[in-house]
C-alpha cells in the first residue's frame, strides 16, 4: 500500500552522518510522554478483557457453561441462539454489501476519473457517517413497514432479522468499498496494460484481471465489514427483534448478542445480578469472535502486500 | 493509503494508448457499467430516501422547541387541562417536546472526548511515526494492536469505561464516563489518521531541519507537525463526528432519561446524550414523540453532515500536494 517514500530522519547508514542522536534539555521527558501515549492503546486492549473477563468469569462461576453454550431457546443463559441470531442479520447484511460495495469500489477504481472520484469515494463514504441510531430507525420506521410489506408485500413481523439486515448492510457498504477500493488501485499498472494490449475491454480487465489480483485485499476488506456487521447494536436493538430463536425464519425476530447486551444494560437488572454478568458473557463471546476475525483480515492482508 | 499509486495509474491510463475504452461498446460491458453505477448510486439513494422520509416524519416538529425545551410526555389533552390550572402547555405538551438535555449533553461529550483523544492520539502518533523504529516489536506490537482495536465493538468500550468508572468509585452515566469510552473509541481513527498526514509531509523536510542542526523533536514539533495540520484536524473531525452519533457505549454506562440541564462542572454531572434521547424518543408509544424524533434525527444528521464537509473541505482545500 505504501509507495510513498520511507518517512523520517535518514537511518545513519552509509556516508550520511548521524543527525538523529542529538537532544536538548527536556526532550527525554517529551519522548517519555510520548511512549506513555502510545502505550495507552495496548493497556485498552488489556483494560477490556480486564473489564469484559472478570464479570464473565463470575457468571460461569455461578451457572455452567453447558447452559450457556446451549441452543436452548428456553434456558434464560443460553448464547448459542443469540450467535444464530447475530449470524443470520449478518449473512443478510453480506449479501447486501459485498456485490455492492464492490461494485461501488470497481468504479471508483476501474472506470471513475480523477476529478469524479475525489468527490465520489467521500459521497460513498458518506454512509458510514450515519449514526446506527438513525440506521435503526430508518429499518422499523421504513425498511420494515414500507419496503418489505407494502411494497413487496413480504409478510415480515414488526421486528425481524430481514429488516435488520438489509439496513446492517447499507451500513458496512463504504467498509467494504473503501477498503476493497484500495485493494484494487494497489494492483500495479503494469498488470492492466498487459490485459488492454492483449485486446482486453475494461470489464473484462477489472472482472479476470484485476480483480483476481486483488482478491486478497478484498476478502480482508469483507472480513473487516463482517466483524462490523457482527458488533453492530443499535439497527438490530431496534429492528432485530427481542425473542431469542434458532430457526431460519428471517422474516422473524432473533435476539442477537449485541442485542441482548444493550437490552439488559438498558433494563434494571442490579449490577450484581446474574442477568447483569450473563451480559459479559456474551460480551467476552462477542469480543472473541471479533477478534478473530480481526486477526484474520490482518493476516489476510500481510500475505497480499508480500505478494507485490 | 494508496492514492498515489491511485493516482499515478488514473494519470497515466489518461494519456495511454490503450484503454480498453473503444471495446466497451458491447452488451456484456454496457450491462456490467450499468451494474457498476447501480452499486455507486444504492447507497447515495438510500441516503436520500432515509433523509426524505424521516424529514417528511418530522416535518410538523421543525420549530424552536425541539432545541429550547426538554422530553415532554404529557399528553396533549392532559397538558390543556393543566394549562387550566395556570401552567403552561408549551413546558408539558408532547407536542413540544425537545432534546434540549441531549444536544447539550452531547456538546459536553465531545468537547471532553476531544480534549481527551486529540492529545493522546496526536502523541501516539508522532512517536510511532517520527521516534520508534518502525521494525522494532514495540512497534509492531502497537501496530496490529491499533487493528483490532479499530474494529472492536462500540458497546464493548462502553464495557471498559463501566468498568474503569466502577473501579474508581464513580456513579453511573456522569459525563466522564461516556466521553472515556467515546475517546478509546475514536483514539485508532485519530492515530492513524494522524500518521498517515505525517507520513505524506516529505522526509527532505525532516531532513533539512535535522543538517540546520535541529533535534528530531524540534523537527517534528516545528517543520512536521505544523505542516500536517490539515490532515490531522480532518481525521479528528471524522472521529469526532462518529464519536457524536454513536450511543451503543452510552447505553452500557446508564445514560439517558435525564431532564435538566446538568451543573457545572458538567463532566461529573448526569447527562443525557443526543442519539440516545432520539432511540428513547422513537420507542416511544405516542406518535407525536416519535415525530420529534425524526425531527431530532434531522438535526443530528445535520450536525454530521455538516462536520463531515468541513472535513472534506480542509481535506481537499489545504492539503498541500508536495
Amino acid at each position: 500500500m505504501s509507495v510513498l517514500t520511507e518517512p523520517g530522519p535518514p537511518p545513519g547508514v552509509g556516508p550520511a552522518p548521524v543527525l538523529t542522536g542529538k537532544s536538548r534539555p527536556g526532550e527525554a521527558v517529551i519522548k517519555v510522554l510520548l511512549v506513555v501515549a502510545t502505550t495507552t492503546s495496548v493497556l485498552v486492549t488489556a483494560g477490556i478483557l480486564l473489564a469484559v473477563l472478570e464479570p464473565a468469569l463470575e457468571f460461569f462461576r455461578r451457572e455452567s457453561i453447558g447452559e450457556f453454550l446451549s441452543f436452548d431457546t428456553n434456558k434464560q443463559f443460553s448464547a448459542l441462539p443469540l450467535v444464530v441470531g447475530t449470524g443470520l442479520t449478518t449473512v443478510i447484511a453480506l449479501s447486501v454489501a459485498i456485490p455492492i460495495g464492490l461494485g461501488a469500489a470497481m468504479y471508483l477504481s476501474e472506470y471513475a476519473s480523477k476529478r469524479a472520484r475525489k468527490w465520489l469515494k467521500p459521497t460513498v463514504e458518506l454512509l458510514a457517517g450515519v449514526p446506527s441510531v438513525v440506521y435503526g430507525f430508518f429499518a422499523v420506521f421504513f425498511v420494515i413497514p414500507v419496503v418489505l410489506r407494502d411494497w413487496l408485500g413480504i409478510p415480515v413481523s414488526a421486528y425481524n432479522s430481514l429488516g435488520a439486515g438489509l439496513v446492517l448492510g447499507v451500513m458496512i457498504i463504504p467498509t467494504i468499498a473503501s477498503l476493497s477500493e484500495d485493494a484494487l488501485s494497489a494492483v500495479p499498472l503494469a498488470l492492466r496494460q498487459g490485459s488492454f494490449a492483449m485486446g482486453a475491454n475494461r470489464m473484462q480487465t477489472t472482472l479476470r484481471v484485476v480483480f483476481p489480483a486483488a482478491l486478497s485485499g478484498i476478502a480482508a476488506a469483507v472480513v473487516l465489514g463482517m466483524s462490523r456487521a457482527v458488533g453492530e447494536t443499535m439497527i438490530v436493538l431496534m429492528a432485530g427483534g427481542s425473542i431469542k430463536s434458532t430457526s431460519a425464519d428471517i422474516t422473524q425476530g432473533h435476539e442477537t448478542m449485541t442485542g441482548v447486551i444493550a437490552r439488559t444494560a438498558l433494563g434494571e437488572s442490579p449490577v450484581e445480578s446474574t442477568e447483569y454478568k450473563y451480559l459479559f458473557a456474551v460480551a467476552l463471546l462477542l469480543f472473541i469472535i471479533t477478534f478473530v476475525m480481526n486477526m484474520i483480515s490482518i493476516a489476510i492482508v500481510r500475505r497480499f502486500r508480500q505478494a507485490y | 493509503m494508496s492514492n498515489v499509486a491511485a493516482r499515478t495509474a488514473s494519470s497515466v491510463t489518461a494519456v495511454n494508448l490503450s484503454t480498453g475504452k473503444s471495446k466497451d461498446k458491447n452488451l456484456g460491458s454496457i450491462v456490467f457499467l450499468g451494474a457498476l453505477w447501480f452499486s455507486l448510486f444504492f447507497g447515495i439513494v438510500v441516503l436520500v430516501a432515509l433523509i426524505v422520509d424521516t424529514a417528511i416524519d418530522g416535518a410538523p416538529r421543525f420549530d424552536k422547541y425541539l432545541f429550547t425545551n426538554f422530553t415532554q410526555t404529557f399528553d396533549p389533552t392532559q397538558a390543556e387541562r393543566l394549562a387550566a390550572s395556570g401552567r403552561d402547555p408549551k413546558v408539558l405538551s408532547a407536542e413540544y417536546s425537545g432534546f434540549k438535555s441531549g444536544i447539550i449533553g452531547s456538546i459536553i461529550l465531545m468537547l471532553t472526548t476531544a480534549v481527551m483523544a486529540i492529545p493522546l492520539g496526536v502523541a501516539s502518533a508522532v512517536y510511532l511515526e517520527e521516534f520508534a523504529s518502525k521494525t522494532s516489536r514495540f512497534s509492531r506490537i502497537v501496530e496490529i494492536n491499533l487493528q483490532n482495536l479499530a474494529a472492536v465493538p462500540a458497546v464493548i468500550y462502553g464495557m471498559l469505561s463501566v468498568g474503569l468508572m466502577a473501579a474508581l468509585g464513580a456513579q453511573r452515566g456522569i459525563a466522564i464516563g461516556g466521553a472515556v469510552a467515546l475517546a478509546l473509541l475514536i483514539l485508532p481513527v485519530v492515530i492513524i489518521t494522524t500518521r498517515e498526514a505525517l507520513r505524506s509531509v516529505p522526509s527532505e523536510i525532516r531532513q533539512g531541519s535535522l543538517a540546520l542542526g535541529a533535534t528530531v523533536w524540534q523537527t517534528t514539533w516545528r517543520q512536521v507537525l505544523p505542516a500536517a495540520v490539515p490532515g490531522i484536524s480532518t481525521g479528528t473531525i471524522l472521529g469526532l463526528s462518529r464519536a457524536i452519533g454513536e450511543a451503543a457505549p452510552l447505553v452500557m454506562l446508564g445514560f439517558g432519561a435525564i431532564n435538566f440541564a446538568p451543573a457545572f462542572p458538567f463532566i461529573g454531572s448526569k447527562i443525557e446524550a443526543f442519539p440516545l434521547e432520539i432511540y428513547d424518543a422513537s420507542s416511544n408509544s405516542q406518535e407525536i414523540i416519535r415525530e420529534s424524533a425524526s425531527a431530532g434525527i434531522i438535526v443530528l444528521l445535520v450536525m454530521i453532515l455538516a462536520m463531515n464537509a468541513i472535513a472534506i473541505i480542509i481535506r481537499n482545500k489545504f492539503q498541500k500536494s508536495w
